[in-house]
């Protein structure tokens, strides 16, 4: 019954983001007005519509319904709860519909609390939001229902992916998800906004909370997936430059200098082509994105997404959106009309540099990422890995970093650096360029054979960590704006993960030994000691578990237990590592096979600094938050504010 | 493209020419969209190949001189190969399941008049003979891989691997993974292929 309630429920959101298009559309003809008023309600109620079909779904899963087809393929009854529930979007089916959901909720959102935009750009933003969902909707009625059921009812399901069964990737994928799909939102405003020609500030500061609240959601996905693909696929690495990964990074990218443009837009009434374009290929790459996991048109370890036929309906709603929004652009964007002007050496001009670098990146990453494919039309079989992807992004990250030292601390529109000026702008920013050529020149005379990326990564973090704090200095700091504690933050974040990385690269300790019970290695600064061998079971599989022993230093012995877990539904194994952290890195254990001579096979890295990595990424993920709320709270305060004013004018008028 | 911010101005202003040369520009987005759409409309038409092909196919095989891995046949060297007809090279081991799953198609493989060189990788003689003994034993020769550097040096990353070399030694084919029953024809033909 459940299913049934959940397929009719999906129809009728359908019908009803059709409506919204329709009279979205005719509404902005003088003839059509009065369906304007139509338009908000029937975006909100959607949205509760598609929440009560996933509910429906969530609940099959929870339940472990063995009618429905999906439920079967995807879940067990054994599971844990948590997988049951992360098993509803752990599938194809189930993902699309997390995906029109989040679409349609977010929708519902806009059409609910957006008050300051124009109406009709509004209304024109939500038909744009109702289009892309009726694509989705068409995909996932036509082409994968669901809620379908079985013929007959089968005993037990087929249970779930084993390296999928992880609490961090239950969470990775929605997550990763409310970014992609957060971008739609700006897609939709810059669609409107270009339908409207309403290009201008108001607009900007509309679509500048949807803007930082994807690209919070883009970051800690992001930053989660790669600590997941670090921690449990046991190859030591944190970001392998896979199809899947980069295709998560585009939008990154694209978000990034989308946040940027449009606070310039929302500020200084600038670059307003460019703030729409940013907002169209922000979502493309999302939908890009999507379509290279699922269509498996690229070799991936993500594969288990795989399959062409939903590779071809991806690819043909990707052509009619984006194509058709990138057409309104080439006829509108003539007509909106210039921003105003700035000189070269102002805030504005650092973020314009800023944003093309940040473009250059997400070009080389989409050449990269698609080489092979079109040197595979030509009949040659490539793979870009690394050593394409480091250094050239290199070369558009560098002086982007060294830019977004400068920027924040330069005036809008116009600045000087003489006078004053260079005593408060100038100096400090030259010591942090000292300070980072010193340790540069520290690096190469210390530590030896570290090739040069790795050591200008160091050494410009160690100039940039100073640098992005420079913004406080002189400032009161309680009476300090939350953006520009978030600003700070963020960039903050990016310079302890520039370290992070660059310190992985450079001082990474790798040991591969077969060990007997008792034996003892050394790694870097640890012994690490063989205990001993245990069989464990866990709720659906059987494990060996080592014991190691490792001193740091001859220290005190801390106990580890990296795992070699069997999966038996379905089958499939798995090796659990285990880390240990210290403030000053981390030892990363994996245990492997066990050799003819009954040794065990054992990996071992010391991997000095690290965790940075990710938890840089994650002070930029809460420099986005602190911006964003500072944002809500002032908008709350204006509504407030208006909403006493009201007050006042009603009582006065009595 | 922040230019175009700047010329989207000029437009405005009346400069007619630089104009036109930026509404074409507006539109370049698009054709670098429609251009990607083709490449995606292209891929996917063509379905994936996943196999990864060999780099070291048409180099000669690498010098190597490998011990018998076992009594009941020689050891394997690189000379074996340059006797002017084309053989298969098959990379095993007897701790391999797909190993035993293909011997029925190298049995096929030697019935039809190929033949097969064998290496296999680390394995110890008691277990080889076990494997020989359920499995057939299709092999000229087997060599002894234990730090298995003959077999990278071969590029193959796994077993089970078959390679087709020619009479003088270069390798011509390599198949990955195990050999499936359809394959053998086709394996076959390059063998022939390899002699001519």
């Amino acid at each position: 019954m459940i299913a049934e309630i959940g397929l009719a429920v999906l129809w009728m959101a359908a019908a009803l983001a059709m409506l919204q298009l329709i009279a979205g559309g005719l509404s902005l003809r003088p003839e059509g007005r009065q369906l304007a008023a139509l338009v908000r309600p029937v975006a909100v109620m959607q949205g509760v519509l598609v929440l009560v079909a996933f509910g429906a779904l969530v609940t099959l899963f929870v339940t472990t319904d063995l009618s429905v087809k999906l439920v079967v393929d995807n879940s067990h009854s054994a599971k844990p709860l948590i997988f049951k529930i992360a098993g509803t979007w752990g599938n194809h089916e189930g993902s699309m519909l997390l995906w029109v959901t989040i679409m349609a909720v977010a929708g519902a959102f806009v059409a609910l609390i957006e008050r300051r935009l124009e109406e009709r750009t509004l209304i024109a933003t939500l038909a744009g939001q109702a289009f892309i969902s009726l694509g989705f909707y068409a995909f996932l009625l036509i082409a994968s229902n669901p809620f379908a059921r079985l013929q007959e009812p089968v005993d037990d399901g087929q249970g779930l992916n084993p390296l999928l069964q992880d609490v961090g990737l239950a969470f990775h994928p929605p997550t990763l998800y409310v970014g992609y799909v957060g971008l739609s939102i700006a897609f939709s405003f810059a669609v409107g906004a270009l339908v409207t020609r309403n290009v201008g500030p108001a607009f900007a500061r509309a679509m500048r909370p949807w803007v930082l609240g994807a690209w919070i959601f883009l970051t800690v996905g992001i930053t989660a997936g790669s600590y997941w693909a670090y921690y449990t696929l046991g190859w030591g690495g944190w970001w392998f430059w896979d199809p899947v990964e980069n295709a998560s990074l585009m939008p990154w990218l694209a978000a990034t200098a989308l946040l940027h443009s449009v606070s310039v837009l929302a500020s200084r009434d600038a670059l307003r082509a460019w703030t729409v374009m940013l907002g169209v290929v922000a979502f493309s790459m999302s939908m890009v994105g999507t379509f290279l996991v699922r269509s498996g048109i690229l070799t991936s370890v993500h594969a288990f997404a795989v399959d062409p036929q939903r590779g071809t309906f991806i690819l043909a709603l990707l052509a009619i959106d984006i194509g058709s929004a990138l057409a309104l652009f080439g006829v509108r964007a003539s007509t909106v009309s210039e921003g105003a002007r700035f000189s070269f050496l102002s805030r504005e001009a650092s973020l314009v540099f800023n944003n093309v670098m940040l473009c250059g990146i997400l070009g080389i990453v989409l050449v990269g990422t698609l080489y092979p494919l079109v040197t595979e039309s030509m009949g040659v079989k490539v793979s870009v890995g690394a050593p394409y992807f480091n250094p050239v992004s290199a070369i558009f990250a560098f002086p982007m970093l060294l830019v977004m030292a400068v920027g924040p601390m330069l005036r809008w529109r116009k600045d000087r650096l003489d006078g004053e000026r260079a005593r408060r702008v100038s100096l400090p920013l030259a010591a942090c360029g000292l300070l980072a050529v010193v340790v540069l020149v520290g690096v190469e005379l210390t530590a030896h054979r570290i090739s040069l990326l790795p050591a200008l990564g160091i050494a410009m973090a160690s100039g940039l960590v100073p640098a992005s704090l420079l913004p406080l200095v002189g400032r009161n700091l309680r009476r300090t704006p939350f953006a520009v504690w978030g600003m700070v933050v963020a960039h903050l974040g990016l310079a302890v993960a520039l370290f992070g990385m660059a310190s992985e690269s450079a001082f990474t300790t790798e040991r591969l030994a077969a060990l007997s019970i008792g034996e003892t290695r050394d790694v870097g600064p640890w012994q690490v000691r063989l205990d001993g061998m245990m069989p464990v079971a866990g709720p659906n599989y059987t494990a060996l578990e080592a014991s190691v022993t490792a001193r740091y230093e001859g220290g005190a012995p801390i106990v580890l237990h990296p795992e070699a877990e069997s999966f038996a539904n379905p089958p499939g194994t798995r090796n659990q590592s285990a880390l240990l952290t210290r403030w000053n890195g981390q030892l990363y254990t994996v245990l492997g096979e066990q050799g003819d001579d009954g040794r065990w096979q054992m990996r071992f890295w010391w991997k000095p600094f690290v965790p940075l990595i990710w938890v840089g990424g994650l002070m930029v993920a809460l420099g986005g938050f602190l911006a964003l709320l500072g944002r809500v709270a002032a908008d709350v305060r204006r509504l407030v504010a208006k909403d006493k004013i009201a007050w006042r004018r009603m009582r006065q008028g009595r | 493209m922040s230019v175009h911010e700047n010329r989207v101005g000029e437009n405005q202003a009346g400069e007619n020419r630089g104009g036109a040369r930026m509404r074409l520009g507006l539109w370049l987005p698009l054709a670098i969209f429609a251009a990607l759409i083709a490449l995606f409309v292209h891929g996917l038409l063509r379905p994936a190949d996943t196999s990864v092909a060999s780099a070291f196919v048409g180099n000669p095989l690498p010098q190597f001189d490998l011990p018998a891995a076992n009594s009941e046949r020689p050891g394997l060297a690189t000379a074996a190969f340059h006797s002017g007809k084309p053989r298969l090279l098959n990379i095993f081991a007897s701790w391999c399941v797909p190993c035993a799953a293909e011997s029925p198609q190298l049995a096929q493989l030697a019935q039809s008049g190929a033949v097969i060189e064998g290496i296999a990788i680390q394995d110890k003689p008691q277990d080889l003979a076990r494997f020989l003994a359920n499995n057939g034993n299709p092999y000229a020769a087997i060599g002894k891989d234990d730090d298995r550097k003959v077999q990278l040096e071969i590029g193959s990353s796994g077993v089970p691997e078959t390679f087709i070399i020619d009479g003088r030694g270069v390798i011509r084919y390599q198949h990955i993974g195990d050999i499936r029953p359809e394959d053998v024809p086709m394996l076959l033909a390059k063998l022939k292929e390899a002699g001519a």
